[in-house]
């Protein structure tokens, strides 16, 4: 087992060194660079800058350098000093700017990802468990009603039923009022009142999928025939659908969590965007639409490098989870 | 005094509603295990073979169920219990299962769950119905393994099916229906995924721990040479009846049912007297479907020996035709007078 995860550890090194390369090739792809978007808007906003001044922070960034330098300036300074650069539309260091934002995504995804799962998963089992019953039926209708419904659309049907009929503010992850204040008992119950909406909005699509994705690997497992050697023990019927179907349905769910960890940085930009909180979702939109290079090209290089550790942790659950992986 | 045989199946029907119509897999079975001996159970593909394993057990696969009949469970000691009447989830049915009544299955690869060690899937019996801790579970598993001729026991027992060949698995298999020293055995097939060699050891394997644990087992087979080789007393099958019951000699030398006759005669021998270009001789046409509802005789159709007017009107019930020896057949006057009855009735 260790084994197995020092040897996916080694071969993660080269595959974030193409990454970085892809992204680094991505963020230049853009004609001109920063500095020459800097200088044509302080020109633009009347500024004249004097040559001696452009020269001064061409050098600084290191514009004149060849590319593979300034690559490896790029990549050093976020190894070795965690700076990713300078996002030009908030004129701010953009780690601080993603940082920022970190702790109030995570807090969102997770919570979705947690409703999602604790409701999804029992009424997946169910559903497999009463194929076509009346309970599997109205789960169904319910399920595909939360696949087609968009999620902005469930966002503003929120937004204004609780405001019309319940006279609530649920816009962001606070009220106003403590938005800046310090951290209490008071503003935690507030965050909580706030929290609830996003997670339930974000958590029904994604809770609808998993629905029939648990059914159907749990359906498919409970034909199998180790079900019926269980069965012919004499085990209970729920522990019997616990401990072998739904644990080997288990696996195809688990190696795609390693996309979960990037969908929680870039996932659910719209629905961010309506009900205005402040994740990096919405971020990394507008950096993609105002050409903001450094603050888009951390987006892809932490994307990319979220991916391959989620991919990493997923494979090691599913080497734990299963010993056909561990083992051969 | 011989004690009576110590399961009794009578008029046993397995059967579900489907979009198409009832189908009917099992459609009256009549079956006596005799106690601490060996019964095959033969007959083609489709014939309920398995079926009547898992209603032995009461595990029909959903959506059939049992809709009549009795299975009683009679050790003579405690008092009989119809398995027929219990819910086949339910507590007493659970109790019985696995400790009363174990069941060996045709595929030890996917018998298995492939993603637990086979240990925990054997000491799991233990678990269950004997209320043994961990441990002591772990070494009755192991002397279990070591009773079934596993090499290692007591390395095997971490290990995954996917780690042991076919024969391990299937030793491994047995070791775990036997964990409860269960008095009856049911055998599906148990060596029809194996290759030759091994079939003949798990076959003296099965017969070496029926003799010493004095066991009743059903195997249930469509080997003709297994049933010659392992059993004592044979019941055919066809179309979800039982067609003909006797010992396995008299079934052997003089065969009562035109089926039986036709399966005796459509295996190859070797070294046969008539010339090598013969043609193996085979049965006509096929298992009907199981939803079809034939009048008369089940067998009718592909009957050499069918009589129009008889064998297509009236429903053959089983008799006895020689001393020991039952069939259901209307060329019997026994089989003809008990049907006549019936249809008086």
């Amino acid at each position: 087992m260790w084994g197995f995860i020092l040897r996916r550890l080694v071969w993660m090194v080269p595959t974030l060194i193409v990454i970085s390369i892809i992204s680094f090739i991505i963020i230049q792809l853009p004609p001109g660079d920063y500095l020459s978007s800097y200088i044509a808007r302080l020109e633009a906003l009347g500024t004249t800058v004097d040559q001696a001044t452009i020269d001064a922070l061409r050098l600084r960034y290191g514009l004149d350098d060849p590319i593979w330098v300034q690559y490896f300036k790029w990549l050093g300074n976020i190894i070795f000093n965690g700076n990713f650069g300078y996002s030009f539309e908030w004129r701010l260091p953009v780690s601080q700017l993603i940082v920022e934002r970190l702790p109030t995504t995570f807090l969102v995804a997770t919570c979705s990802l947690l409703f999602a799962w604790s409701v999804a998963l029992p009424i997946g089992i169910f559903s497999a468990v009463k194929q076509y019953s009346w309970g599997d039926y109205v789960f169904t209708v319910l399920g595909f009603l939360g696949l087609g419904i968009p999620n902005f659309m469930l966002a503003l049907t929120f937004l204004y039923v609780s405001n019309r009929y319940f006279g609530l503010s649920i816009g962001g992850l606070f009220s106003p009022n403590y938005i800046n204040a310090p951290w209490s008992l008071d503003k935690f119950i507030d965050l909580l009142s706030h929290l609830w909406i996003p997670v339930v909005i974000v958590g029904t699509a994604g809770t609808a999928g998993l629905i029939r994705i648990t059914r159907a690997n749990v359906l498919d497992e409970l034909r199998k025939p180790y079900v019926e050697t269980a069965r012919a023990k004499g085990l209970h019927p729920m522990l019997l659908i616990l401990k072998y179907p739904v644990r080997i349905a288990l696996n195809p769910f688990v190696s795609s969590m390693g996309f979960i960890l990037p969908g929680m940085i870039s996932g659910e930009v719209i629905v961010s965007i309506v009900l205005n909180l402040p994740t990096t979702g919405p971020l990394l939109y507008a950096a993609l639409l105002s050409q903001d290079t450094y603050l888009a090209g951390a987006f892809v290089l932490m994307l990319a490098v979220l991916t391959v550790i989620g991919v990493l942790i997923s494979d090691i659950l599913l080497a734990w989870l299963d010993p056909r992986i561990r083992l051969s | 005094m011989t004690p009576g045989p110590i399961i009794s199946i009578r008029g046993l029907e397995v059967g579900a509603l489907s979009r198409h119509g009832m189908l009917r897999p099992l459609r009256g079975i009549d079956l006596d295990l005799p106690h601490a001996a060996t019964t095959g159970l033969v007959g083609e593909s489709g014939c309920g073979k398995s079926m009547t394993a898992r209603a032995l057990l009461n595990i029909t696969p959903s959506p059939m169920r049992i809709t009549a009949g009795s299975i009683t469970l009679d050790d003579g000691k405690t008092p009989p219990v119809d398995l027929a009447a219990l819910d086949p989830d339910g507590a007493p049915m659970r109790a019985i299962r696995g400790r009363r009544l174990a069941m060996i299955f045709q595929e030890p690869m996917t018998a298995f769950s492939p993603v637990h060690t086979i240990g925990n899937q054997i000491a799991e019996m233990l678990l269950i119905h004997e209320k043994l801790d961990k441990r002591a579970a772990r070494e009755r598993s192991i002397e279990m393994l070591d009773l079934v001729g596993m090499p290692n026991a007591r390395q095997r027992f971490d290990a995954h099916p996917f780690n042991l060949s076919g024969g391990m698995r299937q030793r491994a298999m047995i070791a775990m229906a036997l964990a409860c020293k269960p008095e009856v055995l049911v055998a599906d097939e148990p060596t029809t995924a194996l290759d030759v060699t091994i079939q003949a050891q798990i076959l003296e394997l099965l017969q070496r721990l029926q003799q010493e644990l004095g066991m009743t087992v059903l195997l249930i087979t469509h080997d003709l040479g297994v049933v010659a080789r392992t059993t004592s007393r044979v019941a055919v099958m066809y179309l979800g009846q039982v067609v003909e019951e006797t010992t396995t000699e008299s079934l052997f030398d003089n065969p009562k049912h035109p089926y039986t006759q036709g399966l005796l005669g459509s295996v190859p021998r070797l070294g046969s007297r008539r010339g090598r270009r013969e043609r193996l001789p085979a049965m006509r046409g096929s298992v009907p479907p199981a939803l079809a509802e034939l009048p008369g005789c089940a067998f009718h159709p592909r009957c050499p020996k069918a009589v129009a007017g008889l064998c297509d009107v009236v429903k053959p019930r089983m008799a006895e035709v020689a001393p020991g020896h039952r069939a259901r057949c209307l060329l019997y006057p026994e089989v003809l007078a008990a049907s006549a009855a019936l249809e008086a009735a």
